[in-house]
């Protein structure tokens, strides 16, 4: 596999992304999720509380990527400058100008200016409104966003590695293999997962890597079973009795002949992974178990509006941004799915080509 | 119209979007009389019975018209057809594993079809059920009834899938390649049985089939198909004895024939030597009761095959031909004692087995599974070889794959190309490629003309045997069909139930079988000696 002359698409991903391409829905889903998800990374650019560029007495500075002390600006303190402190901002825009985000609030910005008690209602200077401690929703939910899919993003990838290494040994190899990772699995599969995270939570102060590694210990079980089951079906196909007469040795048969076959079930499990992820972390926000005070996290904004009902744009934000972002990946795993799906491939492909029915002539003669 | 005239298409075309998969076909079928359709496959039999009889899915486009007993079936109700389907007309499918649901007895499955169409119950429908399994002559008539379809052999399913056809006493039955998936022996009685059912209810018998040898033997008249059109029809004698077309000819002219080139002979050590080689399959131990006797799947036996020669294994599905091969190249466990080219195979493991392999390859039966369906012929042929040489630089490995090729008679750009724009002769012709770019003097080839039609069949034998010529190369040769090993073999292993039968010189033993296994494979493949 080591040529390069020919690396087009295998026919059948052709096909695959043709019915892809066709399921309007998914395609529209996936867009505007990457759109969203690529707007996030940038979130820095989008809502901070630091310029992006600015000018100062003739001299370039870039408060985004590097701390300027606020002696530099004509302050008194030695410490990291605060631009939005209205002394320090009066005294740079006298001396020269600078570029701010569009929202000049980073997540954990407390807005001290804002008008009336907190959680102030959605205006032009907080789009979305603050939370009780006077922060920008909209800043919020964007780098909580971020982190979610983030979050969800590395634990899929880790479920999936842990899930078809594991699940492809067992299925691969079968026998005492087999029935001993089974069991093994069985007993693991038993322990509440839910209940060590909040042990977890007393025991240490819980981070992102933390919540990480512990969700990483479980999440990849539900895969094993799949990839098992494929590799089970697989090993006995003739094409890898033909590579395995050939001499190939294990890993690469399992590498070049079976796990393109796995695969496919495995994709089709990633949307479920990936929602099974960010839903898990915002309930652990939810119940004060997950990411540390602070975090910009969509569970506790969603505790916030419980807590706060008489003001309901924080539960409405919470609710339209997780129902957007489920419902999105939910139609991109549709599209994902059906893509997949042998027998959508076949109704897909009669349209324009009739030669899919039994007994159709496929013979043709040899040269 | 006569009154003898059960059945009858008049102008058939089948559409399926622009593709005409019959055009314009004239068929009819008189009471008790067998009409066979023969052709290959694509060439439109089974599409043209099932869309007569309007078991297409929606969206196809027939035209032409279509009667039955007297009556123009060209547009009936679905309820109509119902009543037709499965009462007045039998039908029975080629794949006796799956046509029965496995999660139903014999008898309810019977049962279900005297219910809907006769309203037969209790008692009544179990005297019925009865009287069908002994007109087809199963055994144990009374055991079969709570019987699942697992616990029969293929045989047997068919039997039972024919009880069914003919439980509402139909006046037509269609029979598509009844009997393509049995064992040779197993088509003659499945076949007589047919024969004897037609007689003594004076049915007309649809035969559907791409063996010409079965069609011969059972059927008054011939209609031969092609490319969805009829090439020719006539009664049967007529047309194997004079026929018209050249296709015809050339479909009669395709039973295999010629010997294979005679091995040189040389004193040195034989290439695979066998010296009692078993297979026993260890059965799961029950809880608390003692481990059961190993299932032995081959007994111990011997062999030898000498470089450039070719060893037929012969026997029935279950005998074990399969087992005996896979063991012999060390894809199976096996006890005994196997020398490869001198040196003891079955003590080695690991790396050193699998260096070993390059001298002994396989080709497999199906050709649309033996070839992966995401990887491009190149990489397929090739891949074996950059595993066991990766010293080789890319021009060399492209200069081996093209010679690969070029052995299987098929054009160098395929390369780019993947296994499902390929028709089945190709890909086995790929599969053959792949195992001749390591240069191996061994090729084990397990029933690897099996799945193809005749005429490819013949082309691919006469391949195998330049191959041979060209390169020295040994064979095991597996295969059920007595016409094929004696176009292939020197010698014939005949196997039955794991233990050997007879062996010895092709000819001889054809001409002079001295057991009766044998004498009834040579009687069911209607081998003509000369």
């Amino acid at each position: 596999m080591t040529s390069s002359h020919r690396r087009r698409l295998s026919p059948i991903t052709q096909r695959r992304l043709q019915v892809f391409r066709g399921n309007r829905r998914a395609v529209w889903s996936l867009w505007i999720f990457g759109l969203l998800f690529i707007v996030s990374l940038g979130a820095e650019l989008v809502a901070n509380d630091k310029p992006i560029v600015m000018q100062y007495d003739g001299h370039w500075y870039v408060p985004l990527l590097v701390d300027y002390p606020e002696t530099e600006f004509g302050g008194f303190l030695p410490t990291t400058a605060d631009y939005r402190d209205p002394v320090v901002y009066e005294q740079i825009a006298d001396n020269g100008w600078m570029l701010w985000p569009p929202v000049p609030f980073s997540y954990q910005t407390l807005d001290r200016d804002v008008q009336g008690p907190v959680p102030s209602p959605p205006g032009s200077r907080h789009w979305l409104g603050t939370d009780d401690q006077g922060r920008d929703v909209f800043a919020r939910v964007l780098y909580g966003f971020r982190l979610s899919v983030a979050f969800a993003l590395a634990l899929t990838i880790g479920s999936i590695f842990l899930g078809v290494v594991i699940g492809g040994i067992q299925g691969y190899f079968g026998g005492k293999i087999d029935l001993i990772g089974q069991r093994l699995i069985e007993i693991w599969s038993g322990l509440p997962v839910l209940f060590l995270l909040i042990i977890l939570a007393s025991l240490v102060e819980p981070n992102i890597w933390w919540l990480l590694g512990i969700m990483l210990l479980f999440s990849w079980l539900g895969l094993v079973d799949i990839v098992r089951a494929e590799f089970l079906r697989a090993r006995n196909l003739e094409y890898v009795r033909a590579a395995r007469a050939m001499g190939l040795p294990s890993h690469l048969i399992m590498r070049r002949h079976v796990l393109p076959n796995a695969m496919v079930a495995t994709l089709t499990f990633i949307p479920f992974l990936f929602t099974g992820a960010i839903t898990t972390l915002t309930a652990l926000d939810f119940l004060g178990f997950g990411l540390p005070p602070g975090s910009p996290s969509l569970g506790e904004l969603v505790a916030q509006g419980k807590n706060n009902l008489q003001a309901p744009w924080l539960g409405v934000t919470a609710f339209v941004t997780l129902s957007v972002m489920l419902s999105l990946l939910v139609f991109i795993g549709e599209g994902l799915r059906d893509a997949f799906d042998p027998r959508h491939i076949l109704t897909a492909s009669r349209v324009d080509r009739p030669a899919a029915i039994p007994d159709s002539p496929r013979q043709e003669s040899l040269p | 119209m006569n009154d003898k005239r059960l059945f009858e298409l008049r102008r058939l075309t089948i559409r399926f979007g622009a593709q005409a998969a019959v055009t314009a076909l004239d068929l009819h079928v008189d009471r008790g009389e067998t009409v066979a359709v023969v052709g290959e496959s694509g060439s439109g039999k089974s599409v043209s019975a099932l869309g007569a009889l309007g078991l297409l899915p929606t969206g196809t486009d027939i035209e032409g018209e279509r009667y039955f007993d007297g009556r123009d079936i060209g547009h009936l109700s679905p309820r109509q057809w119902n009543a037709l389907r499965g009462g007045q007309i039998g039908f029975i499918f080629q794949e006796p594993m799956t046509s029965l649901n496995p999660l139903h007895s014999v008898g309810k499955q019977l049962g279900e079809t005297l219910r809907l169409h006769q309203g037969l119950r209790g008692e009544a429908a179990k005297r019925r059920i009865k009287e069908l399994l002994t007109q087809v002559r199963l055994p144990r008539v009374e055991e079969l009834i709570s019987a699942w379809p697992h616990q029969l052999s293929g045989g047997q399913r068919q039997r039972v899938m024919i009880a069914m056809a003919i439980a509402n006493d139909p006046k037509l039955l269609i029979a598509d390649e009844p009997t393509t998936a049995l064992d040779v022996t197993v088509q003659q009685e499945i076949l007589a049985l047919l024969d004897d059912l037609r007689d003594r209810h004076d049915m007309g018998l649809l035969l559907i089939s791409h063996d010409l040898n079965l069609v011969r033997r059972h059927a008054d008249r011939v209609v031969v198909m092609r490319r969805g059109e009829r090439v020719e029809t006539g009664p049967t004698p007529v047309v194997f004895d004079t026929p018209q077309a050249a296709y015809t000819r050339q479909l009669i002219d395709a039973i295999p024939s010629g010997r294979p080139a005679p091995p040189e002979q040389d004193g040195e050590t034989p290439l695979l030597a066998a010296d009692r080689v078993s297979v026993a399959f260890s059965r799961p131990k029950p809880f608390l009761r003692p481990r059961p006797p190993a299932f032995v799947a081959v007994e111990p036996l011997s062999l030898q095959l000498r470089k450039g020669e070719t060893l037929g294994i012969v026997g029935e599905s279950g005998s074990g031909k399969t087992t005996l091969a896979s063991a012999l190249i060390r894809l199976l466990p096996a006890s005994g004692e196997i020398r490869f080219a001198g040196q003891r195979l079955d003590t080695l493991s690991g790396d050193a087995l699998r260096r070993q392999r390059r001298g002994f390859q396989s080709v497999f039966q199906d050709p649309y599974g033996s070839l992966s369906p995401r990887m491009p012929v190149a990489d397929i042929i090739s891949e074996g070889l950059r595993f066991h040489h990766p010293e080789l630089d890319e021009s060399t490995v492209a200069e081996r794959i093209a010679e690969a090729l070029r052995d299987v008679d098929l054009p160098p750009d395929c390369g780019d190309r993947y296994p499902h724009e390929f028709s089945g002769g190709q890909r086995q012709r790929i599969a053959i490629a792949r195992a001749l770019i390591l240069k191996p003097s061994l090729l084990v080839l397990d029933e690897p003309t099996s799945a193809l039609d005749r005429t490819v069949q013949k082309q691919l034998i006469e391949l195998l045997r330049s191959v041979q010529a060209r390169h020295g190369l040994a064979y095991l040769f597996i295969s059920h069909d007595l016409a094929v090993v004696r176009a292939m073999a020197h010698r014939i292993l005949v196997l039955k139930d794991g233990k050997v039968v007879e062996q010895g010189e092709c000819e001889a033993l054809l001409e002079n079988p001295q057991s009766a296994y044998t004498r009834a494979l040579i009687d069911a493949s209607s081998l003509s000696l000369p």
